[in-house]
């Protein structure tokens, strides 16, 4: 199908994207990679009266080594992160994810902010955003504010944003970790996930110090699981341990049914793979 | 509301006026400049038939705008080579029979075009791995897979 009439505008500043979303009264939609958007459009499940792209906005596409910080201009694409040398030193669990986001040709266009924005339950980039505890920094009609991803995601497809709101960067902290592993099944490569998770570990003079954990594609959102980093922190580590975790992990969870896997399923998997990554985090040698 | 657009495609260079800021790209391509050899299949980016070359990057024609590509090299599956002249990557599709209907094979050529240029393309897995965005209804892709295959040889053999 083809998209519904509109109109189109491309300012070269956010202050002027705010303003015309402003302009808008709510009918207007920001265009980023437009790899979620422009489905929409063609099906007519959005029919937005004005197009704001922001693809005319010089300096929102950057990665910026701030020390213990990496900031991601919002109009980022997915594959400049997966070929960032930065990124694979700095956030080694986000280079591992990035090839499993679509195929190339989505990755060449599609942009973090508009990853974040559109909140795919099953998407790498709001699942990276919610294990690192990313800030995310908006810019509306009253100036910038920043946001948590547990306040941001609120719900399958939907962000917390007002209409007048854009995403201009993520701020990603380094993490303390001398072990890591991202595990993900989909149905075919490049598509969205079934489960997956991210782990992160750091050891400490027995057993662990610290330990993160967040899953994705067993709920509507993203999820950081801070009942099983804190079981794995208090874990002896042997043999069993990635056992134990992943029943933990497996118990923390509530998947529903839908159409591309059943609930149980889910869980095996996301099990499966718990397992998996601990095992593969642990291995590591700092 | 309507603009013009000035695009560089196969390198010439076309202004056409009076496009619909809601024209995707594929149907500029086709129905406005006559470059019919950018298929459509799904337009919602999942079969990547409708892949062309968007200042060097492989892009879905059917998640762009016309209007966004002002400015823009493209190259689409007629610039690659022509009967007489195939370029190397079409050569090994033919050699390989790596296509039947031919439905799939612009989107397979200019995916395949990006992915030489962005991967080493080592493994067989990741040559899977660098096509699974596009669909193919005829081959059952192994014939598309030994393509590329041999196309990534020949390239790091003219590299050594
Ligand atoms: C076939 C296919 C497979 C895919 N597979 C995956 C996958 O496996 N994993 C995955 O993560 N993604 C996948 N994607 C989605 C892809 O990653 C998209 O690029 C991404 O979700 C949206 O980013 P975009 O820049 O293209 O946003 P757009 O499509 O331009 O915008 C998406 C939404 O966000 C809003 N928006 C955009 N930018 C901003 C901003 N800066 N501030 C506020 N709102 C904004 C838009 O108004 C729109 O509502 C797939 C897409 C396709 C077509
Ligand atoms: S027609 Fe564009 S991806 Fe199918
Ligand atoms: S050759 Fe027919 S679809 Fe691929």
């Amino acid at each position: 199908m083809k998209p519904a009439k509109f109109d189109y505008v491309s300012p070269s500043t956010v202050e002027a994207a705010v303003a015309a979303l402003v302009a808008s009264n709510g009918e207007g939609k920001l265009l980023a990679g437009g790899q979620s958007l422009l489905p929409l459009l063609n099906f007519r499940m959005a029919r937005p009266s004005i197009l704001v792209d922001l693809n005319g906005i010089e300096g929102l596409s950057y990665i910026e080594d701030r020390d213990d910080r990496i900031a991601v201009g919002a109009l980022t694409r997915h594959r400049d992160l997966e070929h960032s040398p930065l990124i694979a030193s700095k956030l080694p669990v986000m280079s591992a994810a990035m090839r499993h986001v679509a195929h190339l040709a989505i990755r060449n266009r599609g942009t973090i902010g508009g990853s974040l924005s559109h909140a795919d339950p099953a998407a790498e980039l709001p699942m990276l955003a919610t294990f690192y505890d990313a800030t995310i920094l908006v810019q509306g009609p009253s100036g910038r504010r920043t946001i948590t991803p547990r306040e941001f995601f609120v719900d399958a497809l939907t962000n917390c944003l007002e209409p007048e709101e854009i995403v201009v960067e993520i701020e990603f902290p380094v993490l303390k970790q001398d072990g890591w592993a991202f595990e993900e099944v989909a149905r075919r490569f490049g598509d969205f996930a079934l489960a997956s998770i991210a782990v992160s570990v750091l050891r400490g003079p027995s057993g662990l110090e610290a330990a993160r954990v967040a899953v994705m594609g067993v709920a509507d959102t993203p999820r950081r699981l801070d009942e099983a980093e804190a079981a794995l922190v208090a874990m002896e580590l042997d043999d069993r341990t990635p056992d134990r975790f992943s029943e933990v992990v497996v118990s923390q969870v509530s998947p529903n049914d839908d159409l591309h896997a059943s609930a149980e399923y889910r869980k095996h998997l996301l099990g499966q793979l718990a397992k998996r990554a601990l095992q593969t985090a642990l291995a590591m040698k700092g | 509301m309507t603009s013009n657009v000035s695009v560089t495609v196969n390198g010439e260079s076309y202004h056409v006026s009076d496009v619909e800021p809601r024209m995707l790209l594929s149907d500029f391509l086709r129905d406005r400049l006559g470059l019919t050899g950018t298929h459509v299949g799904c337009e919602h980016g999942v079969c990547g038939a409708c892949t062309v070359l968007v200042n060097g990057d492989s892009a879905r024609s059917c998640l762009m705008l016309a209007i966004q590509t002002n400015g823009a090299e493209i190259v689409t599956v007629e610039g690659l080579g022509s009967p007489e002249h195939l370029n190397e990557l079409q050569a090994q599709f033919r050699e390989h029979h790596g296509l039947q209907c031919g439905f799939c094979t612009p989107g397979m050529l200019m995916t395949g075009e990006d992915l030489l240029r962005k991967y080493p393309l080592a493994t067989d897995e990741e040559i899977r791995e660098g096509l699974s965005g596009n669909l193919c209804r005829c081959t059952g892709y192994q014939n598309i897979v030994a393509a590329i295959r041999s196309a990534a040889a020949k390239r790091s053999e003219q590299a050594s």
